[in-house]
């Protein structure tokens, strides 16, 4: 009588022994921690590229449902749209200019406020507020006003006696104040460097001292190869960043004058969400990542001739 | 003595040089925080004085009042909403995940860590038409759907800089927690969850600012004024007051700006912390 429930436990304990080991299997536990990552990743990433490969394919216009019409949406882009090379022009400009001028600056800054010191790290707070602000809307609106005719600029220029400039209302300067803004902040790509420079042993420093090299030489024989993954890495990602360039665009010249100023982020929203041309954007949005995928494939191969790994030499 | 004379000489050219920059640097932040205390008038025709000649409210009492019968302090709420939801989905999520990809060894663990560093360098165009078109079919326009629940997926930024973190604590905690008897999911509580704390802190602003001045989430997403977050709403403001009314539209911008300056000021060292250990953007 009294072996039967406990057979029953025993077969109750191994059961339950057998769900523990289950859970506890690394394999289960592994995909139970990176669920959410995975669930988000199947439908918010993997889903819509799919159905954005396909749209490019078609004509859809939101109401309608989606025409196919083979590659029709790539030929008009490269035959039919001189916007479309407008704003490749505008934004390959963009990326030319504001990402080496800004990477540079980040550097040359991280250089100089390379020192142990209370009054170097509140600099580098200083430094770092822009980038920390510069991507916010009010941000934004008041660069606008700072470049307007009665803006602080045109003052200044005005007390050296120089004419004030119409600066977003001429397509020769309006992009340069977009570009202005993209190097302003530069704060967060120096603090990369500023890292960057911590990693070099001071011994390099004192032996090429000893040697006789000037500062200049220092930074340009020691400093600069060293960093040279770090420069690669912010190139990179501010090269990435500056290609799909949207929201200063949008709120400081709207593309204008002229279409001066026409990003192609800001032209394809404009085929999606103001012409409701979904398919055309979406093939439009193809071409970005081939062209991104190009340049960075460009820089990558460019990286042997300059950036220097010291796991390699070894 | 005259070599250390020069020296402090060259001290006092270098602080003065990098003073200098420093304040143009944030000259366009004095220009907009001063500003909000002039008169338009003023902001218009003096552009070039800094300093307000009085210390004047009433911007921040006109442009309070906000647009089409709506008041800043809706905006504000619907802002804080939607920061609140989305930093704590972000959060927990991404904390798990960056668990499970550092220290559980699974199958298929090498290719779904690939697939979210990809994911790092996808530019967000692709996705923009398509979960357009998702949200739309699931009715998430003009809802704030489109704008948290995302978040509660994790995100491969801050998945990627926890697991940084993750990685620096030694593998011995872990292996012993076992023999005390942990299982993996005690060992995230209890033994690593409690030493992440500075990570989770700056995913926690990171994310906190990133979500505040979000334009294109809300600019697409929210079409009635009540439901707009700060961002759309200074931009709605502008366009509809900006020509007659720069006093207050300053005000509002500033206003705006508050928490992100608040961040700034209190947890600039998890910043920056975070930005030198993943280069994020800033």
């Amino acid at each position: 009588m009294k072996k039967a429930p406990k057979a029953k436990t025993a077969v109750k304990s191994l059961k339950s022994g057998r769900w523990t080991q289950i859970v506890n299997n690394d394999n289960i536990a592994g995909y139970f921690f990176i669920l959410p990552w995975l669930i988000g990743f199947l439908s918010f990433t993997i889903l819509p590229i799919f159905a954005s490969l396909f749209l490019s394919f078609t004509s859809y216009n939101l109401t309608s449902s989606p025409k196919w019409v083979g590659i029709e949406n790539y030929v008009r882009m490269f035959t039919d749209d001189p916007l479309f090379f407008k704003s490749i022009k505008v934004t390959l400009y963009y990326v030319i200019f504001a990402v080496p001028l800004k990477v540079g600056f980040a550097l040359l800054v991280a250089f100089l406020l390379h020192r142990r010191s209370r009054a170097a790290n509140f600099y580098r707070s200083v430094f770092y507020l822009p980038s920390l602000i510069g991507g916010s809307v009010a941000v934004a609106l008041i660069w606008k006003d700072i470049f307007s005719i009665n803006g602080p600029i045109n003052s200044l220029l005005k007390i050296f006696g120089l004419k004030g400039v119409q600066w977003l209302g001429d397509p020769r300067f309006a992009i340069w104040t977009l570009i202005a803004m993209t190097v302003w902040q530069f704060g967060s790509s120096m603090i990369i460097f500023a890292a960057g420079l911590k990693q070099i042993p001071e011994t390099y420093y004192e032996a090429a001292k000893i040697d006789g090299a000037s500062r200049f030489h220092s930074f340009i024989y020691i400093t600069l190869p060293s960093l040279s993954p770090v420069i690669f890495f912010n190139l990179v990602m501010q090269m990435i960043n500056a290609f799909m360039t949207f929201t200063q665009a949008f709120l400081i010249t709207l593309g204008g004058p002229l279409d001066s100023t026409l990003f192609y982020a800001l032209y394809l929203y404009r085929r999606a969400f103001a012409y409701f041309d979904m398919g055309y954007a979406s093939a439009m949005a193809w071409i970005l990542l081939i062209i991104i995928a190009a340049v960075t494939a460009l820089v990558f191969k460019s990286s042997q001739y300059w950036v220097y790994y010291e796991s390699k030499e070894k | 003595m005259s070599e250390k004379l020069k020296k402090r000489f060259g001290n006092l050219i270098y602080h003065i040089f990098v003073a200098f920059f420093a304040f143009l640097m944030v000259y366009p932040v004095l220009w907009m925080i001063f500003g909000s205390f002039k008169t338009s008038t003023q902001i218009l025709n003096e552009s070039h004085r800094l300093f307000p000649t009085e210390l004047n409210w009433d911007n921040y009492i006109k442009g309070w009042k906000g647009f089409g019968g709506i008041t800043f302090a809706t905006f504000f709420k619907n802002s804080v909403f939607v920061t609140v939801i989305a930093t704590l989905g972000v959060t927990i999520s991404s904390a798990m995940v960056a668990y499970g990809f550092s220290r559980i060894r699974f199958r298929g663990r090498g290719i779904a860590f690939a697939c979210m560093m990809a994911t790092l360098m996808l530019p967000g165009q692709i996705l923009l038409i398509p979960q357009y078109i998702l949200f739309q079919k699931l009715q998430w326009i003009n809802t704030y759907k489109p704008l948290i629940v995302p978040s509660f997926f994790g995100s491969a930024f801050f998945i990627f800089m926890i697991m940084q973190f993750i990685q620096g604590l030694p593998k011995e905690l872990d292996e012993a927690a076992i023999i005390d008897g942990c299982t993996r999911y005690s060992i995230f509580t209890r033994v690593v969850l409690p030493l992440i704390g500075p990570a989770i802190v700056t995913t926690v602003i990171i994310n906190f600012y990133w979500k505040w001045d979000d334009f294109m989430g809300p600019l697409l997403y929210l079409s009635r004024p009540q439901k707009y977050t700060v961002s759309i709403a200074i931009k709605a403001f502008a366009d509809a007051t900006a020509s007659t009314d720069y006093g207050a539209m300053f005000a509002m911008s500033t206003l705006s700006l508050l928490p992100v300056f608040t961040i700034f000021l209190f947890f600039n060292r998890y910043l920056i912390e975070g930005v030198s250990t993943t280069g994020l953007k800033g």
